[in-house]
């Protein structure tokens, strides 16, 4: 077993990243995310890789698009406002078919908002974010292990279904430091048919987005959407704390699903039927976890660090069988223990 | 008999959408001569831009990427960077490098990538409907400039190989023109020259090309080239504006 | 002399080669090509030295020369 070291979820993240072979990393400074480029700083060169300070969100991006055709693993990083910018080149990475990994420890917002935890950019993430009709892999940790695990699972699943994965994190797990594991020292790659590096002995390849026809293009787009069906029944992947025996469950991803679990923990030694469900990927939402829980427990409380995004997806998922309430903190604000158990208390009268 | 002139191999038989008489066709032929010349074919990575040359990636007959409107040097960077050995060119119109991608340009350039950049300067937007460009001539009329472009609303024309020429990470840049047959044969020379400095590993190089749309400067064919090698070349000198290799 | 073979199909009549023929041997055909131009064509007792100019100037590879 691997010795267990101290880290940030920064670093972690960075770390793993290596370990899976990633050997392309290009990115903007923006807190709250600075120790993934000052870590990728370090370590790519020492393992004979690519770091890139770009020109902006924009330029690394398309680095990233440029490094990935080759058919290296390729990272970027950032933060809201970063992330905003890089919306294009995410579009354009879903249209070719390119996977890729993208990074985002959410601030708030809008705009510059502050450099404080958020998960207000959760829209953005799920529903599309650039144009088109396109989805990526969303990823949320909760802990730094995770941070680390689940990067590793990122580059997997962005190679296996060639497609953007976002991570999505949040200024505190970025910046906190935890105990962490590195489970493995390498991991192996998948073999690549469709990478341009030149047509010696084959056909020259294209890789591009544009496609005039409009047929062909619903084509392409209900091609994507086959694939996007079967990481929906594949790939949903979440937590559950007592699903048998709750009334109420709270849902939460990230670091306010760190705050809920000590919640529950309390209230269960108080012989209250409290669970929690998180989500670990967003997108796909772990939806048939929630309608097996629809059917059993009374009521949800979803909470967020944001004005209420995630919410929408839960109330999708249950189909509105049962009450989805709401308690969220806003612009940095994190929602603190004893004000997530007056909810629940008002909840149940 | 022997052939004198033939279609390079790099080329597809394909024909082109341009318009006739625009200049896009000859630039891409040259590129593909240089290609065989130089037989880089089976190792070469083109990028193809936003704008007319949007659909070039059908015309070449070798690897061909596309990227975003103006961030043809950020993916050319992150391709070369990967594939070190591998030859990497892109292709940019004067939106695409001088407006939309000025940042990316600027900052490829200034790093030293070690790529070559084809720069088709045509001073006008033509796959969007000949819109005032960057490179538009003052008094040009274009779709947005009805009365002609004025320096008090839409500023100067810019300058690419000027301004590039200053940073120390290019070693090439020279503008040409492909509006006569004795003027192609010296893009050719630049063209080449611009890729033999990547095989070389030197860094950075830019050909620009003035180059003929005779739909969108409302004159013929024929018109029209005499208008680049009359006019344009007033404002955009045909020079080397630097060479450190 | 050289054989200049120009595909009359491919031709989109823009007429640089015509422009800078430098014998003035190249002429535009009166006659539509399917895609619609008037394309070109040698005039019937042309002399080519096999300068090339009109092929380098095509656009659209229209143009083969033999010599």
């Amino acid at each position: 077993m691997a010795k267990k070291v101290l880290m940030c979820g920064n670093e972690a993240l960075a770390e793993a990243a290596i370990i899976a072979g990633c050997r392309f990393y290009a990115g903007y400074p923006i807190t709250p995310q600075n120790e993934i480029p000052a870590y990728m700083s370090k370590r790519m060169p020492e393992a004979g890789g690519v770091f890139i300070q770009s020109e902006s969100e924009l330029a690394a991006i398309n680095m990233v698009f440029g490094s990935s055709l080759t058919g290296a693993r390729a990272m970027t990083s950032s933060s809201s406002p970063g992330i905003s910018l890089k919306q294009e080149g995410i579009s354009y990475l879903a249209a070719c078919e390119l996977p890729a990994v993208i990074v985002n420890i959410m601030r708030g917002g809008p705009g510059l908002g502050n450099i404080a935890p958020s998960q207000s950019d959760y829209f953005q993430a799920v529903k599309g974010g650039g144009h088109g009709d396109y989805r990526q892999i969303v990823i949320a940790p909760a802990s730094v292990q995770e941070m680390a695990d689940l990067t590793m699972l990122s580059f997997d699943l962005a190679d296996k279904y060639r497609m953007p994965v976002m991570i999505l994190g949040d200024g505190i797990l970025g910046q906190m430091m935890e105990p962490v594991e590195f489970k493995a020292e390498t991991k192996p790659g998948i073999k690549k048919d469709w990478i341009l590096d030149g047509c010696k002995g084959r056909k020259p390849r294209i890789i591009k987005s544009l496609i005039l026809n409009e047929s062909e293009l619903e084509k392409f787009n209900l091609k994507l959407q086959k694939r996007y069906k079967e990481i929906k029944d594949k790939e949903q992947r979440c937590e559950v704390l007592y699903g048998d025996d709750s009334d109420i469950m709270l849902v939460a991803y990230g670091t306010p699903s760190r705050i809920c679990r000590s919640v529950v923990e309390k209230l269960r030694k108080k012989g209250k039927k409290v669970g929690m469900i998180r989500p670990i990927t967003l997108w796909p939402f772990p939806e048939d976890a929630f309608k097996k829980l629809a059917k059993k427990i009374k009521s949800f409380l979803v909470v967020e660090m944001s004005c209420g995004q995630m919410i929408e997806d839960v109330k999708l998922a249950i189909d509105c069988a049962r009450p989805a309430h709401f308690y969220g903190r806003t612009g940095g604000e994190i929602p603190g223990e004893d004000d997530i158990i007056k909810e629940i208390e008002n909840i149940n009268g | 008999m022997d052939k004198i002139f033939e279609k390079p191999e790099s080329i597809r038989e394909k024909e082109t959408h341009y318009c006739p008489g625009c200049g896009h066709g000859i630039v891409h032929r040259v590129i593909c001569e240089v290609v065989d010349d130089l037989g880089i074919r089976e190792k070469l990575i083109g990028i193809a831009p936003v704008g007319c040359a949007v659909i070039a990636y059908d015309y070449w007959n070798f690897d061909v990427t596309e990227a975003a409107h103006g961030r043809v040097p950020a993916v050319a960077t992150g391709i070369k960077r990967s594939l070190p050995d591998r030859i990497v060119f892109g292709y940019q119109g004067d939106g695409d490098l001088g407006a939309i991608g000025t940042a990316e340009i600027i900052h490829a350039a200034n790093r030293g990538e070690n790529i070559t950049i084809i720069f088709v300067n045509n001073t006008v937007y033509g796959m969007t409907g000949g819109q005032m460009a960057p490179t538009t001539l003052l008094k040009q009329k274009t779709a947005t400039t009805p009365a002609g472009r004025e320096q008090k609303m839409h500023g100067f024309p810019l300058k690419v190989c000027e301004l590039l020429s200053v940073l120390p990470g290019v070693v090439y840049a020279e503008r040409v023109t492909a509006h006569s047959p004795q003027n192609i044969l010296k893009a050719k020379k630049a063209i080449k020259k611009a890729f033999e400095n990547q095989i070389k590993g030197l860094g950075f190089s830019i050909v620009e090309v003035l180059s003929p749309c005779p739909t969108y400067l409302g004159l013929s064919p024929q018109d029209a080239v005499k208008w680049v090698g009359e006019e344009l070349t007033k404002e955009y000198p045909l020079k080397i504006f630097k060479d450190i290799t | 002399m050289a054989k200049v073979k120009i595909d009359p199909e491919k031709c989109k009549g823009c007429g640089l080669c015509i422009l800078y023929c430098p014998k003035g041997h190249i002429k535009q055909s009166k006659a539509l090509n399917k895609k619609g131009a008037y394309p070109v064509g040698m005039t019937e007792k042309y002399d080519c030295s096999g300068c090339s100019f009109c092929a380098i100037i095509c656009p659209d590879l229209c143009i083969t020369i033999d010599k």
